[in-house]
């Protein structure tokens, strides 16, 4: 060890306590799933976690029932001043359990600790804080005098935030008086089953929350199921649009966020060390397994030898390993499956004339991993520049002028997202107004706020989530 | 509607069994023609044709088929649009997008209304020819024709104001400036409804524009008629030639085309009345994602007040970050 060099510097994981098996949460109560069971994996050693129960269409079917009943009996009759205050407890103990919910997670994501405790578990607290405030305050959101709750919603949630996207959906469902049949993803359902002991300690009435594990059967069961008033999806734009065919001619509301291929634009007279450090935050943040990742970096022709330079110096101080090490920058890919797909699409970068780089970056043997990566030389048609890779990717491809920068971000199937550096402010207003996408970072990237509504334009999905916008998708307006 | 007839041939026997007949078909547009007493005096008939671009071409296809009012009375030949004319018109408003989702709210807002004022002076014109494609009695087409004017004034009224109601300074926990705003989805087809004749296009139609998309129009069956009547006030309120394209004919043969077609982002279903073919076309639409405003289960009352919801249903909502700092 150099003196320069990092002493490992890991978080306790003594303060969770994954049990060797976990089942379904119908009903307020922890039942057995009669469809088998799987394993949670961590990414990072490759070793098995937990068995977990998976949920059979009958099981689905027992979950919608349950939070059936507690519609109609109890939660629809609860007024929004109580159901406030439920959240608000559920809230608090968020943030009571905050590092046990944020090492836990780490485990079964793979993402660093510095993110689930600085990031992912903050913003859940403060999303359902958000939301409690609005339950008993519907009437004033703009969506006439008396607002009603759509029914059951049917969620399902990807393996990129897991604790994170749980609170963006049972949030507002539960604020605007919905009750919930929730699906994580079957590589991250640690902390959703985390989540329904919170509900019990603050003593949500039972069915208010299901939680049910499974894969894609279990998730298509669920959102097809006759009884669901609603289907909320996150995920990716091919499943995304299964959905949707089959909610097609049903009275589900369907809201949909799925994937990106966000341009970050940098022009000439951006603040060069700000804008390497967004970039930085734009593609490596949580291994670039972000739907809104800036995974397309639009650099103006003039500075791109520079800040090319500053960005290959900087990827090169970043910390790949361990993901519970408080110094760890970049964490394990999510699972084999992910890994292989990142793996094919950079072979494929490779092969398609891009000029692949990475900073020299040693790899822990086991789990999955993958290192920070740009490809320059990168042209609109390669599948690089297409496709979301969903990794550490990074695709570079230079502009000229505003109308080709605009040009080359809008030229995809996507628009969640956008990143504009520049120092002048009208040019800010302007490529703000002209990129087709539903969040604009300028100046900065990859930020969330529960009272900042997050979604997409185009094929990355309809709805927001987030803020008074968010609670459209929970309300029969 | 007689379907799939090729009117022209059956113009043609027409004149040739009969060349004065022609003379005493009902006119849509106006009064039958002259008393006995005084010397015959043939209508100009109108021909009705799509509106694309602005300009008003046949249908590409050659055909048409007949119009005829509730008592099988000839009224007209329409054109009867293709699947290549849908294309046409798509491609149409997919190029005049950026000009009228980017023009002024007040501006657009003052297109709206001069089509209103356009409306108001053809009020007889309308009146008539909706009387005679749906058989109503002068009350009620004069009543439809009112409520359609109203309508437009309505949303002439909204585009400048829908910004507002919809957007937000959102107090994120950190120093930025949040700010969300609604933008225009793009190019929406729309499937009028057949009845309310013109009341049930313009209410699709208007909040459509108003909201900044551009729009194809399916004016199905008899509905072509006041539909290209509207489309002559249209090209007279200064609204850019491509913001609306009107195809007339089959909802059923022009669905799939729309719904199927990558370059539409939206799909406005309220003229649909069949569950199932909704249904298809709203699973057509998941390939680009595109929004879906279903038909509604009962049946609709379109001379209600139509508040926001045809508005905001094709509107998305952009976030926009930036720090603040010195």
């Amino acid at each position: 060890m150099g003196i320069f060099d990092y002493a490992p510097a890991p978080e306790s994981r003594a303060i969770v306590d994954i049990k060797p098996s976990y089942e379904l949460f119908i009903g307020g109560e922890f039942v057995p799933a009669t469809g088998g069971a799987f394993k949670s994996v961590n990414p990072a050693t490759g070793e098995a976690l937990a068995e977990i129960a998976e949920a059979s269409a009958p099981d689905v079917d027992r979950a919608v029932a349950a939070a059936r009943q507690a519609y109609e009996s109890v939660w629809s009759r609860t007024p929004g001043t109580e159901r406030a205050k439920y959240l608000f407890r559920i809230a608090r103990i968020i943030q009571e359990r905050a590092r046990e919910l944020a090492v836990l997670e780490s485990i079964d994501n793979g993402k660093p600790i510095r993110e689930t405790r600085d990031v992912d578990v903050p913003l859940v607290a403060a999303h359902f804080f958000h939301y409690a405030g609005w339950a008993d305050k519907l009437e004033f959101a703009g969506y006439g005098p008396n607002p009603r709750a759509l029914g059951v919603a049917a969620q399902v949630i990807p393996w990129n935030f897991p604790l994170l996207m749980l609170a963006w959906k049972i949030a507002p469902a539960l604020a605007c008086g919905n009750t919930v049949v929730l699906k994580p993803a079957e590589t991250t359902p640690l902390t959703a089953l985390l989540f329904a002991e919170i509900c019990q300690q603050a003593e949500l009435p039972a069915g208010v929350v299901n939680i049910v594990t499974g894969a894609g059967e279990t998730g298509a069961a669920l959102v097809a199921h006759p009884g669901v008033d609603k289907v909320a999806f996150t995920g990716s734009t091919a499943v995304g649009r299964q959905i949707a065919r089959t909610v097609a001619g049903s009275d589900k509301k369907l809201t949909l966020e799925l994937g990106g291929k966000a341009a970050n634009i940098v022009f000439d007279d951006a603040p060069i060390d700000q804008a390497v450090e967004g970039i930085i935050d734009s593609i490596f943040f949580n291994q670039g397994q972000v739907c809104c990742a800036g995974s397309r970096l639009l650099v103006q022709e003039s500075i791109q030898d520079e800040l090319l330079d500053a960005l290959r110096r900087r990827m090169g101080t970043l910390r790949l390993g361990d993901p519970l090490d408080k110094n760890t920058d970049i964490g394990a890919i999510n699972s084999a499956e992910q890994l292989a797909r990142i793996t094919e699409l950079t072979a494929a970068g490779e092969a398609e004339g891009a000029e692949r780089w990475s900073p020299p970056c040693e790899l822990p043997v086991n789990g999955f991993w993958f290192a920070p990566t740009i490809f320059t030389n990168v042209s609109a048609t390669h599948r690089i520049a297409r496709e979301e890779i969903f990794g550490p990717v990074l695709s570079v491809l230079t502009f000229r002028t505003p109308d080709e920068a605009i040009a080359k971000a809008n030229n995809t199937p996507y628009g969640l997202s956008a990143g504009v550096w520049t120092e002048k402010g009208s040019r800010i207003l302007s490529m703000a107004r002209r990129l087709r996408a539903g969040v604009v970072w300028a100046n900065t990237f990859n930020k969330f706020d529960p009272t900042s509504p997050f979604g997409g334009y185009k094929e990355s999905g309809y709805g927001r989530e987030g803020g008074l916008h968010g609670l459209e998708a929970y309300l029969d307006v | 509607m007689s379907e799939k007839t090729t009117a022209e041939k059956t113009a043609k026997k027409a004149r040739a069994a009969a060349p004065e007949a022609a003379a005493s078909v009902a006119s849509p547009a106006g009064p039958k023609a002259a008393s006995p007493a005084s010397p015959v005096r043939l209508d100009v008939r109108k021909t009705y044709k799509l509106y694309i671009g602005g300009a008003f071409p046949r249908s590409e296809s050659g055909r048409s088929y007949q119009v005829t009012a509730p008592d099988g009375t000839f009224l007209a030949n329409a054109a009867l649009a293709s699947r290549k004319d849908a294309r046409d018109a798509v491609g149409k408003a997919r190029g005049v997008f950026s000009g009228w989702s980017g023009a002024t709210a007040y501006l657009r807002g003052q297109i709206l209304y001069r089509i209103a004022e356009m409306l108001e002076g053809r009020r007889a014109q309308f009146a008539a020819e909706v009387g005679s494609v749906e058989g109503l009695s002068e009350a009620k087409a004069a009543a439809q024709v009112d409520a359609a004017i109203d309508r437009w004034v309505w949303y002439a009224g909204w585009t400048d104001k829908i910004g507002q109601i919809r957007s937000a300074a959102n107090p994120v926990a950190g120093p930025f400036w949040n700010v969300s705003s609604p933008e225009p989805t793009g190019v929406v087809a729309l499937f009028a409804p057949e009845r309310p004749a013109l009341l049930g296009l313009v209410s699709v139609l208007a909040p459509a524009i108003a909201a900044g998309n551009t729009a194809v129009l399916v004016a199905p069956d008899s509905a072509a008629l006041p539909a290209v009547t509207l489309a002559e006030v249209l090209a007279t309120s200064d609204l850019p030639g491509g913001v609306v394209n009107i195809l007339t004919g089959s909802s059923a043969e022009l669905g799939k085309p729309l719904a199927e077609h990558m370059d539409v982002d939206a799909l406005d279903l309220a003229g649909i009345a069949d569950a199932g073919f909704a249904t298809s076309l709203e699973q057509m639409a998941a390939e680009n994602l595109k929004r879906v405003l279903r038909p509604s289960s009962a049946p609709a009352d379109w001379s209600e007040a139509p508040g926001t919801a045809r508005l905001t249903a094709f509107l998305e909502t952009k976030t926009v970050w930036h720090p603040v700092g010195a």
